[in-house]
């Protein structure tokens, strides 16, 4: 079976750092999640998502800082109230909503994103890939 | 102008190179649209290494240029400065990490090449649509705001002032000095520590470039590098500072005692209206509100009765004061591990178990006891003291992490009490751990001095006697791990030698200074190596303990660091802040102002006349939260722009489907 491809986006403060951290101690997680870097999550718009689910992406990951320690003081209270309704529309065209995870890291978490690597490949893994599944709803 | 991409694959030594196949990436990357030269080299930020790409710009007119190697977070102002140098805009590079994202978090070469490819071709797609921006350049104010005036701040103050820069610090307590000034004797060289503190408190109180606020506490802070705008609370002392005289008289006509929990840590007594100490700086009392008579009763006066210049000002309320700071130093500190935690040792609960402030204290020559170390019944001499090391740290039920200070402080604990007492002196250790100047020599001095190490994490402090000897003493129940036996050692004191933790509000500082704490709680510098006193906020300075624990050597280089960090800015005269602001296209805006409510910052404003929505470029620090909110796609981020964004994503995707499709055909 082909491997998932999976995209996410980092806010450049908290998880990209969280990244980092996760590198620096060595932390070993699945190679299928491909990391973009934006300022904030707050930047991440919808639209973005749902181009990156039509390029072909089996999986989307959106990571910002935790509520409250967001470097641009309320930016990821957007992401936070947007990608959920986005989640469920997704689920209302037919797509998984697994497909799209909206979570926290901080910049200390290494080990909490590895894990979230780890288990959102594991997610995604269990379902078919992005391209067919899509085929299947056409029919 | 068609693009001319130069892509550079680093080895990192092998920190790559072990991992990923450089060599390969290399000859991959060279192949994709718009790529004019594509190498690998063994370290990419050394000089040999910028000037390889100075030189490729120069030379082949390359009009882009992609880095493959570590986190942006690290390199990325290496290699827009190199390019810079070369004439290009440094906002036409893009960066690919390859080592934290690739080769430190793959084993497999199989797997790590493949992922290391796709990185660089999303970051070789982004950089095609890349634009030059133009850095906005703004004078730094040369005012510096300290927070925190133990010695870490103090330091840090003395140096900015003494260069000629004024500092505004502000400090909680009533006077500065911090933790030292609690403290009886410094390690290794048993120097007095108030005799070392108090003239470089003296020479803040009395700087003409300082402005010291005590009992003050900052509420906000706006801005950025260069220009914060910081709110402090100046919260009312009920004492009128210019014209107080320090006498002391208000203090001992004061009727009211308290006890002292923070600078006696409650081995003694203060009254309602106070300095903590005779040196303090400012010698200005406070009244205690919670404590005084008057204000509990509506009677009494005692203090502005015999006042003899009128300074008691019942009637003074808190003081809301805004200063300009171009840069901002944070000297926070640390609090006391609670030993009250660890029920198991009895502290709070057993009299004669004495935290390690509270022995600071009790050996200090202006404590409560004059300097005469006692038990709790302030008579006692003890005959037999055991000292317990590692209290709350290096404990995975409390902190993980090392103290640092902890086993220097019970060697200078167990010299103290022999030399005031002669009692038999047992440590009880996990490890010593002593690295500094002077350090292990003062070891082996307390073991030729005749005090007795034990080895092993106590269990249990306990005063239920079992063995004859044991009768009205302090049991210490321990492991011998030296000789692989039980022991249970009667004495008459314990010490616990707590460690340090993060401040209990240091999440909230952090907050508010727009930094971050580490899984532990400290503040987090920029680099643990290479930048141990910059945050990743511009122009927020860390000093001292509140970055991690720490001596007293160790935090006066920190403040003298920071300081230094801050100079340097303020040398500069200005300072260039982030390029990569929002910009709103006023053909297509609506004018439906969702992207006004989103903002952060109050950073777009509504043009009534036109009806558009406008950025103040100034005030927009480039978080994006505005792009994802417009809903007619009128407003862009640059250098995160769509198009970048989709471009980036689309190289990854394209990569990881063609080796997939390649995968399967060799299959």
């Amino acid at each position: 079976m082909a491997e998932p491809k999976i995209i996410s986006f980092l806010c450049n403060w908290c998880s990209y750092r969280g990244a980092d951290t996760a590198g620096l101690a060595r932390l070993q997680y699945p190679p299928n999640v491909k990391i973009i870097r934006v300022p904030c999550s707050g930047r991440v718009s919808p639209e973005l998502v749902l181009r990156t689910f039509r390029e072909g992406a089996d999986g989307v990951l959106v990571l910002g800082c935790h509520i409250g320690d967001c470097h641009y003081s309320t930016g990821n209270h957007r992401t936070a109230k947007r990608l959920p309704i986005l989640i469920k529309l997704l689920e209302y065209t037919g797509i998984e909503p697994q497909r799209l995870r909206v979570d926290w890291v901080s910049a200390a978490e290494g080990q909490r994103f590895a894990t979230i690597i780890r288990e959102f490949t594991e997610t995604i893994r269990a379902l078919p890939p992005f391209t067919e599944a899509m085929q299947w709803t056409r029919d | 102008m068609a693009e001319r991409i130069g892509v550079y694959i680093c080895h990192c030594g092998t920190n790559i190179a072990g991992t990923v196949d450089v060599a390969e990436v290399s000859r991959w990357a060279g192949l994709l649209p718009n790529v004019v030269v594509s190498r690998d080299y063994k370290f990419m930020c050394s000089n040999p290494g910028q000037e390889l790409i100075e030189k490729d710009i120069r030379e082949l007119g390359l009009n882009r240029v992609v880095v493959a190697s570590c986190s942006p977070h690290l390199h990325e102002a290496t290699f827009r400065k190199a390019c810079a140098r070369a004439g290009l805009n440094p906002y036409l590079f893009e960066m690919a990490n390859i080592r934290e994202q690739v080769s430190w978090v793959t084993t497999d070469k199989g797997e790590a090449t493949p992922k290391a490819k796709a990185l660089v071709a999303a970051a070789v797609y982004r950089v095609a649509y890349q634009q030059p921006l133009e850095a906005l350049r703004v004078p730094i104010d040369p005012h510096v705001l300290i927070v925190g005036g133990g010695i870490a701040g103090i330091q840090a103050a003395l140096e900015i002032a003494d260069s000629g820069y004024h500092v505004y610090m502000v400090e909680r307590e009533p006077s500065i000095g911090g933790h030292m000034a609690q403290l009886d004797k410094t390690f290794p060289t048993l120097d007095c520590s108030a005799c070392i503190l108090t003239p470089k408190m003296v020479s803040v109180g009395t700087h003409k470039n300082i402005t010291l606020f005590t009992w003050s506490e900052v509420e906000k802070v706006e801005g950025y590098v260069g220009n914060f705008t910081v709110t402090i609370r100046k919260r009312a002392r009920y004492v009128d500072q210019s014209i107080c005289t320090g006498c002391g008289i208000c203090q001992q006509k004061c009727p009211k005692k308290v006890i002292d929990e923070v600078f006696e840590a409650g081995l003694g007594y203060r009254k309602a209206v106070y300095t903590p100490f005779p040196q303090a700086v400012p010698n200005h009392p406070v009244i205690d509100r919670e404590n005084c008579i008057f204000f509990a009763r509506g009677t009494c006066k005692a203090c502005e009765k015999f006042c003899p210049t009128g300074a008691i000002k019942f009637d003074q309320q808190d003081e809301i004061l805004t200063v300009k700071a171009g840069n901002i130093i944070l000297a926070t500190g640390y609090d006391l591990f609670d030993a009250r935690r660890i029920p198991q040792y009895g502290y709070g609960r057993l009299a004669n178990v004495f935290s390690s402030l509270e022995f600071e204290r009790l050996s200090n020559a202006a404590g409560p006891t004059s300097g005469h170390i006692v038990l709790r019944d302030g008579v006692t001499v003890p005959q037999s003291v055991g000292i317990i090391h590692c209290v709350g740290s290096r404990d995975h039920n409390y902190n993980p992490y090392c103290s640092a200070i902890c086993c220097m402080q019970s060697l200078k604990f167990a010299h103290l009490v022999k030399e005031h007492t002669g009692a038999t002196v047992y440590n009880f250790y996990i490890d010593i751990r002593t690295p500094g100047k002077g350090y292990d020599e003062f070891y082996q001095r307390l073991l030729e001095e005749g005090t007795l190490f034990v080895r092993g994490k106590v269990a249990e402090v306990t005063d239920a006697a079992r063995l004859p000897g044991e009768e009205g003493k302090l049991i210490i129940q321990v492991e011998d791990t030296l000789i692989g036996k039980q022991r249970r050692i009667p004495v008459d004191m314990v010490i616990l030698s707590a460690g340090l933790q993060p401040r209990h509000d240091a999440q909230e500082v952090a907050r508010k200074f727009g930094i971050s704490c580490s899984a532990d709680g400290w503040f987090i510098e920029k680099h643990p190596k290479l930048d141990p006193v910059a945050t990743m906020t511009d122009g927020v300075f860390i000093a001292g303990c509140a970055q991690g624990p720490k001596d007293i050597p160790a935090s006066v280089a920190q403040g003298s660091a920071a300081a230094a960090r801050v100079l340097s800015l303020i040398g500069q005269g200005e300072v260039e802040i982030e390029a990569a602001t929002a910009i709103v296209d006023e053909v297509s805006c609506v004018g439906c102002q969702e992207c006004i409510a989103s903002c952060p910052y109050q950073a777009i404003e509504f043009l009534e006349a036109q009806g558009k929505a406008h950025v103040i470029e100034a005030l927009c620090k480039g978080c994006g939260t505005c792009v994802g909110t417009c809903l007619s796609k009128s407003i862009s981020l640059k250098h995160f722009t769509d198009d970048q964004l989709i471009a980036e994503m689309t190289g990854a995707m394209w990569t990881m489907k063609q080796l997939a499709r390649a995968e399967l055909e060799v299959a």
